[in-house]
């Protein structure tokens, strides 16, 4: 530690007011969040009145909100999961002397520079039955209903499932909303181009003596690809992973402008419940318990990430 | 920690390929990528397409045609719709870029020069911010608001963007002054320069880059935000977020003015991609990338 000389008191002092902000603006208002969630304030005026845990006894038992946590089970695995395979397969196909590589990387990547409501309100055309994607290759708007169609995927009702004591999982509550996935297929096409570029850093960042030493040994190019490239990938994936998982945990702009709700709310999220019951309904006591179950969910993600991030960096 | 790393097109070459997609021969691969591209493009040509067309082309089983005689009805209503709110957007995205740059270069000057007991654990604590659902704070960031006066106003929206851009900007430009070698510093402390002078006369020359990657990120997220302004201000001090969701959400809107007000919201962040790309691409990996 260098003693305290004039330069380090100015350093110190610069840096405050933005860690003061931070500490306010940031932990207060989330300590603030946490403490209206447990409080009667469910009006116009404020009641800080506590009921202990009651709004989120409240929002776990309201339909509306179960279906809010299933879309984002839903939306999480097929939103991360597709964006991650074309990203790794647009990464691969470009890490191969290309030409016009620089042109294709930038149609790829520009959507992410567009905001989620333009990208709504373009994808809700495309996805429109009566004409969009399904009147350009000739698709029956009466099978392919897109963002309206109401009906939910799920496992078959009446088999063995019962006799296991798991019917429950043949319902709705359980299912996946083809709704749903069209507001996947908009998500994707925003961020699989990010995913990409990620990709593509990694494959630049190996050695590429690793997998010659492979080949010289006789291990096919499959066998190169999924026992040493996909491993030393793994940190472009875990980041990969952060990233797009917490835009899903708090997806809103894009469903806002697509879908909001949805039909039977199928295409209702957290954040779309949240916003509605605190600003529209003036629930404020029941928003801030959805937004605390939100950030929860989020820092179980974020928090071990930081960490891991930090210890790397310290072991280095 | 988190660097930056660029997928550089002029990164040396070795030998062609490393995938299994390594057979896949030319034609197919060409291919591949021109479908990807198609599919990622489409938007973009629906979008220009239907603004092209004149009031009494766009029915929406026509929407794929060719547009028969030129017409800018779309572009103009749309225009006429929008552009008080595309001025809101301009006076809320410039000077949160600019006033959010300069509190990330000090921050990250700090932190990457001046580190003191805890500095690493306090940047870490910062970096939260920048992950956290904005829901979280939502709720007393309004009432806070009202009670100093600022709700509804472009100001508070300001203000707001420069607060939580605080993680985003104080990490890029922590790693981007890590980056600038240690004995740089030394020399001109030996030299007897100070904070001020060391910053003033070393970091801030070589600053350039820093600056262009975050006042572009900076200006990306204030342009596309949605959530902060539809819940901090209301018309006529709506961005134009806000107000392209509300045209597009009204039946009376016809669908065409949508998809020509959807392209004068993206136009100028899109062009910034166009001219800055490799900035954008390095702001976006930044944000994200572990080193």
């Amino acid at each position: 530690m260098r003693r305290l000389t004039r330069d380090r008191v100015l350093s110190i002092s610069l840096i405050a007011p933005s860690i003061l902000t931070v500490a306010v603006f940031v932990y207060g208002l989330i300590a603030w969040t946490g403490f209206v969630s447990t409080t009667k304030w469910n009006s116009l005026t404020p009641d800080y009145t506590s009921v202990g845990l009651d709004n989120f006894v409240n929002i776990f038992n309201y339909p509306r909100f179960q279906l809010d946590l299933r879309n984002t089970v839903v939306f999480t695995i097929f939103f991360v999961g597709v964006s991650l395979v074309i990203g790794l397969f647009l990464a691969n196909l470009l890490d191969r002397k290309i030409r016009g590589e620089g042109l294709f990387r930038s149609i790829f990547l520009f959507p992410m520079a567009i905001s989620f409501i333009v990208t709504g309100v373009v994808w809700k055309w495309l996805l429109t039955p009566s004409a969009g994607v399904n009147l350009l290759v000739g698709l029956d708007p009466a099978t392919n209903r897109w963002l309206t169609d109401p009906t939910v995927l799920h496992l078959p009702t009446g088999t063995i499932l019962n006799d296991i004591g798991l019917g429950f999982l043949a319902t709705n509550q359980w299912g996946v909303p083809i709704a749903l996935l069209s507001v996947v297929i908009a998500a994707v096409w925003q961020m699989s181009g990010f995913v990409m570029a990620l990709y593509l850093a990694g494959l630049r960042g190996i050695p590429d003596e690793l997998r010659e030493a492979a080949r010289v040994d006789g291990a096919s190019e499959l066998r190169i690809f999924r026992h040493v490239t996909l491993p030393l990938l793994t940190p472009v994936t875990v980041t990969a992973v952060i990233i797009l998982g917490h835009i899903s945990l708090k997806i809103y702009d894009l469903t806002v402008a697509m879908s909001p709700t949805g039909v039977g709310f199928s295409t209702d999220f957290p954040a779309t419940f949240m916003w509605q019951t605190a600003f529209f309904a003036n629930q404020f006591a029941r928003g801030a318990a959805v937004a605390i179950v939100m950030l929860v969910l989020i820092a179980t993600l974020i928090v071990p990430y930081l960490i891991w991030n930090r210890r790397e960096k310290v072991s280095r | 920690m988190i660097e930056e790393r660029v997928p550089a097109a002029t990164a040396t070459r070795r030998t062609p390929g490393r995938s299994p997609l390594r057979r896949l021969s030319r034609p197919v691969l060409y291919g591949a990528l021109l479908v990807a591209a198609v599919f990622y493009l489409i938007p973009v040509y629906l979008l220009v397409l239907t603004g092209l067309k004149g009031q009494t082309e766009v029915t929406l089983d026509r929407m794929w045609t060719l547009p028969q005689t030129l017409g800018f009805t779309s572009f103009t209503e749309a225009w006429d719709a929008l552009s008080p709110n595309f001025l809101n957007s301009v006076k809320v995205a410039v000077p949160a870029a600019l006033i959010s740059s300069f509190v990330g270069s000090i921050n990250g000057y700090v932190l990457a020069k001046w580190r003191f007991r805890g500095s690493e654990t306090l940047f870490t604590l910062i970096l939260f911010g920048m992950f956290i659902p904005y829901q979280a704070i939502l709720i007393p960031l309004v009432q806070l608001e009202s009670s100093v006066g600022l709700y509804g106003t472009i100001q508070g929206l300001v203000l707001i963007h420069i607060i939580y851009g605080i993680p985003i900007t104080t990490l890029i430009f922590r790693n981007y002054y890590v980056a600038i070698p240690e004995e740089l510093v030394e020399a001109a402390r030996i030299d007897g320069a100070g904070f001020v002078a060391i910053y003033r006369r070393v970091l801030l020359p070589l600053s350039v880059p820093g600056f262009v990657v975050v006042l572009i990120w900076q200006f990306t997220s204030a342009w596309n935000d949605f959530l902060f302004a539809a819940t901090l201000t209301s018309q006529p001090n709506w961005p134009v977020t806000v107000a392209l969701n509300n045209l597009a959400g009204s039946f009376s809107v016809a669908w065409n003015v949508q998809m020509a007000g959807s392209l004068i919201a993206a136009l100028p962040t899109l062009l910034i991609y166009v001219l800055l790309g490799k900035f954008f691409m390095r702001g976006l990996l930044a944000g994200s990338l572990k080193g």
